[in-house]
């Protein structure tokens, strides 16, 4: 009679402004060059610290003002969704990858496969993570690659942790014992009766390491170790806004806001998905 | 008169009690089965009754060989497969079904009603025709074939019970495990399954296994009946000598245990213990 | 002329969506009877006992009619006092005899709470009543078992502190809701037993919810079958397992199973009686609907 619909209640609203505001920053992203209003690193003293639109003082143009060497913020943000977009989907899909592929293996066959993994998986959560991040960008050099490669080294293991656990839970199910009856070998049991079902946990914890991914990437530029320093990153900007709190508020509090929304969404996101297509989902 | 399907002689079956398990090192073998001798004969019911604890559903696990026996042996059909490996035991899956207990845990919410029927067929070489085979299952379990495209959820537990018998006889197997297969349903949908499978039982010729822990049911479905208790059989006979006349202790006070739908004042009242 | 223990008249609950689960219930359980409720599934025989116990889910709410409670009208009762009334005079024996207990706590601080935290016993009066009923469900190791953790205990075991814990505060009323059904057959026997034995002994007037035609006919006095939150058909039961009315109670009946009668039972319900009842309860819903627009 009650299917489960009031659980999924409310995740209709989370799921659309979710997404709304990620597919808004993703085209802003790919369309850059077209819609930023100045160019991104143009410096102009005449026009350093211009205030947001709405203060006075404020140029048309500038829409959320200038940085203290004149650059366009909005433009700066803009470009620096770029690299969040880029670092958010490569580091994430590749630590998917990895660790969801460790966490059906461990989960599924256990044993000593089982053994070998998690204890992989123990060590690597015992290492702080940003300061894994600064040593392996530190040893990799900087550079778009080596970040991405950093993250998916490092987060790996969340997926693989989800992914062990609710692989354990399926196989535990008749209809995985019923595939033996059927004559399935044990490959062809997982991927045929496991995978289907721990999909939309791949799917909601991926979005949510999107948005780790945004972050991380962020504090990575912050201390400087991220691309170079020329092209903007939220990090960046975050960074140099730091400096001029006092005189430009502005140019610390939009990126800030900005890489929340979207740290934010990412998550909301993965779980509205969840919500709204899991069909078993109680 | 012909050989059984099922020849089981010193059945002994040992898991790991993980409740005892050590911080370090393996969990302790509890004897779950101890040493069970019985035969199947073919193409017939046989009920295999017994509390909780009594060992019935490991019984049923290691018949179908999910489950490897310590000792003793299991011979399927004339041929010992106590100690198959998996590789070996895949041909002879198609022989080996079971219905399970609860039909929501044993269809993937994932696949379509067709896709879990025809599972089996694809994986034992009935690929080609699929989806009449498909059809001609549903059609012997009566389920409407508009059922082919939805899921378990969009089912009532009556109808998940049917897919599960359409898929266990989808193969026309020898033998089908039947594990409790109706102990999550209303009366009503209950008596639909058990007529339906009864009558399948009969048309197709097929040797069952009966699971149950209601000895009603058992008497209405059963030729045979075996009665467990902590891992052993108690007694085994002809369905009408066992309630008629039954020869154990046990097996008497699991007959006047059930409740009937009838007046009985006594019932209830302390038993006064009639002298043996 | 006594009053009735519990007297529900009229009594309807809907979903959010409108949907009836609870129609126009009527029924009445004397002081010092057990009645029965029967029915499958979706019958609503387990939100009647919630109803009583003031424990419904949130997403139901009562629409129309009233429950006097010892002649006490629930309805009427602020929150608080309907709760204290409640309390004091009533008690729940749960089917899940594992669920329904704190896993981390020992048994024996567990049975003495409610009296002491909820009734304001003395942690001497209530050990000793709490003794006194383990005996009385024949717990001959008290001591041990008030020390166990709940999966310390068997099934069967777990009933039985239940059922003592249910009767120490003498309540007037208990809700068994499907008492026995997750016990072995013997064990469900000897819980039946016992749950009858403290039953007359105390002159506690019992709620049985159950699925069970067999269990009906064995530990109640009256009876209301239900399908679909409509009581279909309410008698004695020695009457209505000599004459059943309905042509579903009579169609239950022929589908239990019979190890007496085995041909005889089993029989699936005629579609012809789902279809009359499916038309009974829309009219039952259409005669309801107009004056409540």
């Amino acid at each position: 009679m009650d299917d489960g619909r009031i659980s999924r209640h409310g995740s209709g609203a989370r799921l659309w402004l979710a997404g709304g505001w990620l597919l808004l920053a993703l085209l802003a992203a790919i369309f850059a060059p077209l819609v930023a209003p100045q160019d991104p690193l143009a410096q102009d003293l005449m026009f350093e610290r211009l205030p947001p639109f709405w203060m006075s003082g404020a140029e048309p143009g500038f829409w959320l003002g200038t940085d203290s060497l004149g650059r366009d913020l909005l433009s700066r943000l803009i470009f620096g969704a770029r690299i969040a977009f880029i670092v958010a989907f490569a580091a994430a899909l590749a630590a998917c990858l990895v660790g969801s592929t460790l966490g059906l293996v461990a989960g599924y066959f256990g044993g000593w496969a089982d053994r070998i993994i998690s204890r992989i998986v123990d060590v690597w959560m015992a290492f702080p993570p940003v300061l894994f991040a600064i040593l392996l960008v530190a040893v990799l050099g900087t550079g778009l690659s080596s970040v991405i490669i950093a993250i998916a080294v490092i987060d790996w293991t969340r997926f693989c942790r989800v992914i062990r656990a609710e692989t354990m839970g399926q196989a535990r199910m008749d209809y995985v014992e019923n595939a033996r009856i059927a004559g399935y070998g044990r490959i062809g049991i997982m991927l045929r009766e496991v995978l289907p079902n721990v999909v939309p946990s791949i799917v909601a914890l991926l979005s949510l390491e999107m948005g780790i991914a945004v972050i991380v990437e962020a504090i990575l530029s912050f201390v400087n170790l991220s691309i170079s320093t020329d092209d903007p990153t939220w990090g960046g900007i975050i960074a140099e806004g730091r400096l001029s709190i006092h005189q430009a508020w502005w140019v610390l509090v939009f990126p800030l806001v900005t890489l929340i929304l979207t740290v934010l969404s990412f998550s909301q996101f993965g779980e509205g998905l969840k919500a709204r297509f899991d069909p078993v989902l109680r | 008169m012909a050989e059984p399907l099922f020849s089981v002689r010193g059945l002994k079956v040992a898991l790991p009690d993980m409740t005892r398990k050590p911080l370090i090192g393996r969990a302790p073998m509890v004897e779950i089965l101890k040493g069970l001798d019985f035969d199947l004969p073919r193409g017939s019911v046989t009920g295999i009754v017994g509390e909780s604890g009594s060992g019935k559903s490991t019984l049923g696990r290691a018949l179908v060989r999910l489950l490897e026996p310590s000792a003793g042996s299991i011979t399927f059909d004339g041929r010992d497969i106590t100690h198959l490996p998996e590789a070996e035991l895949r041909p002879l899956r198609r022989n080996l079904q079971m219905i399970f207990q609860d039909p929501m845990s044993s269809l993937n919410p994932r696949r379509t009603i067709a896709s879990i029927i025809a599972a089996p067929l694809r994986q034992n070489g009935f690929g080609d025709n699929l989806k009449g085979r498909v059809a001609e299952a549903l059609q012997r379990v009566g389920l409407p074939q508009s059922f082919a495209s939805r899921y378990r959820h969009e089912l009532s537990g009556g109808q998940r019970q049917r897919v599960g018998i359409a898929r266990a006889l989808a193969l026309s197997p020898k033998f089908v495990l039947a594990d409790e297969i109706v102990s999550g349903l209303d009366v009503s949908t209950q008596a639909q399954i058990l007529t339906l499978l009864e009558k399948l039982a009969a048309e197709m010729g097929l040797t069952v296994a009966f699971i149950s822990h209601d000895l009603s049911v058992i008497r209405r479905l059963c030729r045979q009946v075996i009665v467990m208790r902590e891992g052993a059989i108690v007694e085994a006979s002809a369905t009408d000598a066992l309630f008629e006349k039954p020869q154990q202790a046990y097996t008497r006070d699991l007959i006047s245990a059930i409740p009937l739908p009838e007046i009985d004042e006594g019932w209830l009242l302390p038993a006064a213990k009639v002298p043996a | 002329m006594n009053a009735s223990c519990l007297n529900i008249a009229n009594l309807s609950a809907v979903l959010p969506n409108g949907a009836r689960v609870l129609r126009s219930v009527s029924l009445s359980v004397q002081p010092g009877e057990v009645r029965a409720l029967v029915g499958e599934s979706g019958a609503g025989k387990t939100m009647i006992g919630k109803a009583v116990l003031g424990v419904l889910p949130p997403s139901v709410r009562i629409v129309e009619g009233d429950m006097l409670l010892e002649g006490e009208d629930l309805g009427r009762l602020q929150p608080k006092a309907r709760r204290t009334l409640i309390g004091a005079r009533t008690a729940l024996i749960p089917q899940d005899p594992l669920t329904a207990l704190n896993p981390s706590r020992r048994i024996g601080p567990q049975m003495t709470d409610r009296l002491v935290r909820i009734l304001g016993w003395s942690g001497q009066g209530a050990d000793a009543r709490i003794r006194q009923l383990l005996d009385e469900v024949q717990i001959r190791d008290p001591d041990r078992v008030l020390k166990c953790y709940p999966h310390e205990l068997s099934g069967g075991m777990r009933q039985r502190v239940l059922i003592a814990a249910a009767f120490a505060a003498e309540p007037r009323l208990i809700v068994a809701d499907e008492p026995t059904t997750a016990l072995d057959v013997t064990v469900q026997k000897q819980i039946l037993r016992l749950i009858a034995q403290l039953q007359r002994e105390h002159g506690t007037a019992i709620l049985f919810v159950t699925h069970d035609l067999g269990v009906v006919a064995k530990i109640s006095q009256k009876v209301s079958v239900l399908y679909a939150g409509k009581v279909v058909e309410e008698a004695e039961t020695a009457a209505l397992f000599a004459a059943p009315q309905h042509p579903y109670t009579r169609a239950l009946m022929a589908a239990t199973p019979r190890y007496t009668d085995p041909f005889a039972s089993l029989k699936p319900v005629d579609d012809a009686v789902l279809a009359g009842l499916a038309a009974e309860i829309a009219a039952a819903d259409q005669a309801w609907r107009r004056p409540h627009g």
